[in-house]
């Protein structure tokens, strides 16, 4: 292993993030930490991940998209950032793309996205 | 004025702070960094300590090189630089520098040789702004444009900005900041890009612009200094 491999793989193992399995097309809440002045709190944002990117390595990334008062909203986070709390997936989708861009084209019922209801979580890997 | 170091450009990574700020590093690695040889007042006219660093095979280095290297007791080195020091910062030669020579947080200028871009036009090479796209512009679209007067003075301005070969020239980045230093691998990591490829040579060295920070190790941060350190540790302790 070359030496930029070892020190991402150590520090994601040094951070130990609870990051579920999920993929684009899931409904995922991510609890982010924001700092107004002096004191913190955790604040949820909720929506439909439609985009992983850069795999599980410390630059792995997600796109998480919400329609907040009739606007749609997309926010990136960092798959391993230290501001991010907890991530729980709320919902699973059934989708055929890794990239759910198609959404932004799309508004209400068209936007939808089928539940999985027979999901089986990966063989556990380490 | 104490030593530089040299080291080799590993690549770029981030790291994750407490804060939830990011930091974009670049990795440089120190390879069995050694003084080879001392210039000095007397013999040479001024006072230096000739670094080399890497591992070279013995038989494709030269014979006058192995000799410089067997003088010097050392294995032959890939690559040669010199760093001027002050007369009472000279370093031994045959001792180790180790990564801990730059403290974390401190400022340091990183000198490299520049990945090259071969024959480059002028917007490119010295962001000129080309010409227009429509209004009658005719094959010369990322032309300079004009290059001068007229008669009077009847010829280019020497050092006139035009296309020609870029890259691949020695690039100093000033006052960049240490993030973390590992002794035990000999790494340094840098916030923010430094010139050259991956595997390239770069030269560290204090930030010139920048005051030197309390604590940095004189004459340099050495591996002997470092082993020496923990034995005497205990000794200070039981007194």
């Amino acid at each position: 292993m070359d030496i930029i491999a070892q020190l991402e793989a150590e520090q994601v193992a040094a951070l130990s993030k609870d990051i579920p399995d999920f993929k684009a097309g899931d409904t995922i809440r991510v609890g982010y930490k924001v700092t107004e002045g002096t004191r913190s709190r955790v604040q949820m944002y909720e929506g439909v991940c439609i985009s992983r990117k850069n795999g599980h390595g410390i630059a792995g990334s997600f796109t998480v998209r919400k329609i907040s008062f009739g606007e749609g909203v997309e926010r990136v986070f960092p798959l391993h950032s230290t501001n991010i709390d907890s991530i729980t997936v709320v919902r699973r989708g059934r989708v055929r793309r890794a990239k759910l861009y198609y959404l932004r084209e799309r508004r209400g019922k068209s936007a939808r996205i089928a539940e999985v209801t027979n999901y089986k979580p990966k063989s556990a890997k380490a | 004025m104490r030593s530089g170091i040299i080291a080799k450009k590993v690549g770029m990574t981030r790291l994750f702070m407490e804060d939830g700020k990011q930091i974009p590093v670049t990795v440089l690695q120190l390879d069995t960094l050694q003084v080879v040889a001392q210039r000095t007042s007397e013999t040479d006219g001024y006072s230096a300590v000739q670094l080399g660093a890497g591992a070279a095979k013995a038989k494709r280095t030269s014979k006058a090189m192995r000799g410089h290297f067997a003088a010097a007791n050392v294995a032959p080195k890939r690559k040669i630089a010199e760093f001027r020091v002050s007369a009472d910062n000279l370093i031994g030669v045959g001792e180790e520098i180790s990564a801990e020579h730059f403290l974390e947080g401190q400022k340091v200028d990183v000198s490299g040789t520049s990945i090259g871009k071969g024959f480059q036009g002028a917007m490119k090479r010295h962001n000129f702004g080309g010409m227009r796209a429509t209004h009658g512009v005719s094959i010369s679209h990322r032309a300079h444009g004009s290059t001068g007067q007229c008669q009077d003075p009847g010829r280019v301005f020497k050092g006139k900005k035009m296309a020609g070969h870029m890259g691949a020239a020695k690039v100093t980045t000033q006052n960049l900041e240490v993030v973390k230093t590992d002794a035990d691998r000999g790494l340094i990591m840098i916030k923010g890009a430094v010139p050259g490829s991956k595997g390239g040579w770069v030269t560290v060295k204090d930030a010139v612009k920048k005051k030197l920070p309390d604590g940095v190790p004189f004459p340099a941060g050495l591996k002997t200094a470092a082993a020496a350190a923990p034995a005497e540790a205990p000794e200070g302790g039981a007194e």
